[in-house]
């Protein structure tokens, strides 16, 4: 039991380190470790897991405590979490440390400035991605631009609009109209 | 100290803060958690600005670890100091990790039916909004020139048309683009 956590927290604890810029970069190393290396899953319980978390409420990421979860039970689970959160908090928390008491200085300015275009075109390709991969054809492609205008123009609550979503799919599968 | 630019709102404290997380990380069904925050955050309660919460994002993307929790502890330290970082880091991860490993149980049992399918598919194309809306923001507040116009449009390409892998894209054009802006900043001065 032991070894298989400290497994766990060998194969998560480097990953963290190199997800830059969105977990899903990091989803492929992840499945060549618990499938092939380590073979703790086979593929199509992988699937099914990475299904579950894709479409689980909660940071994308949580997929590794549902490897642990599988793999060492209640300990795994825990261990596998931290494995891939806890290593880089302290890194953020000492940025964010830093910002707050110097502002304004040149060494600050100066990222902020060059990261925001970067920022920007990985969040947009992020909801290109997105956008490309719908499930439920053009009913969903409405959806999302409709959902975007009300997101942008409106208060609404976003729960609301994501039920609206779940039940306008819902409602359109019902009545056929989804080939 | 207490004079960040950001509005004049209350603080939350600590114990807020977390419950404030818990419910984002437990209701964000179909993805698109930084949208989130950025809607419960920003729009919602003007706890700090719109320039303010995308420098997080920004840096929170640049450097290592899930974007998500950075940005928790970010927005946590910015509002309560290091209780609220920790508060941001619990709330975003430990009450959906404890969810997540109970839906894994119950979708089990549901998977068949594909309305289910249906329903979550039609969650993610409203999420996509979320995201969508917080991608406009931040593209609208890249500076009009020509060089972070020409760093947008090579990131985007890079990711979502060549599927180039982030680390290196980050990293590369990362240091490119700061160095250019440290350099302007030098020259605004001298």
């Amino acid at each position: 039991m032991g070894s298989v956590l400290w497994s766990l927290w060998a194969v998560f604890a480097p990953l963290s380190l190199v997800t830059i810029g969105g977990g899903q970069a990091t989803v492929a190393e992840i499945h060549r470790q618990v499938v092939d290396v380590h073979q703790w899953m086979t593929a199509q319980d992988f699937l099914n897991t990475f299904a579950i978390a894709r479409l689980a409420p909660g940071p994308g990421s949580l997929l590794v405590t549902l490897i642990g979860w599988n793999v060492g039970g209640f300990w795994g689970a825990v261990v596998a979490t931290l494995a891939i959160f806890a290593p880089t908090a302290f890194l953020i928390y000492g940025v964010a440390y830093l910002w707050r008491r110097h502002r304004g200085a040149r060494w600050q300015l100066a990222p902020e400035a060059g990261l925001r275009p970067i920022a920007a075109g990985m969040i947009l390709a992020a909801v290109y991605v997105l956008f490309m991969a719908l499930e439920g054809g053009w009913w969903a492609c409405a959806i999302a631009v409709a959902a975007t205008l009300l997101m942008s123009r409106s208060r609404l609550n976003p729960l609301l609009v994501i039920v609206c979503g779940a039940a306008v799919l819902c409602a359109a599968q019902w009545a056929g109209w989804l080939s | 100290m207490q004079t960040h630019d950001c509005g004049g709102a209350p603080r939350p404290t600590a114990w807020r803060l977390f419950l404030f997380f818990s419910r984002i990380g437990l209701t964000s069904f179909g993805g698109g958690l930084s949208g989130w925050l950025f809607r419960e955050f920003v729009q919602e309660r003007a706890w700090m600005s719109e320039e303010e919460f995308l420098n997080g994002l920004s840096l929170s993307q640049a450097l290592p670890g899930v974007n998500v929790k950075n940005m928790a502890i970010w927005i946590g330290c910015r509002l309560a100091g290091a209780r609220g970082a920790a508060a941001g880091f619990m709330g975003i991860i430990v009450p959906p990790a404890i969810f997540i490993v109970m839906l894994a149980a119950v979708f089990a049992a549901f998977n068949k039916y594909p309305l289910t399918n249906m329903a979550l598919a039609g969650a993610a194309a409203a999420a996509i909004g979320l995201s969508a809306s917080m991608a406009i923001t931040a593209a609208r507040r890249v500076p009009r020139r020509v060089l972070p116009m020409m760093f947008l449009a090579a990131t985007f390409v890079a990711v979502a048309v060549l599927h180039w892998p982030l680390l290196w894209v980050v990293l590369a054009e990362g240091a490119l683009s700061v160095a250019i802006e440290y350099r302007r900043l030098g020259c605004a001065k001298g």
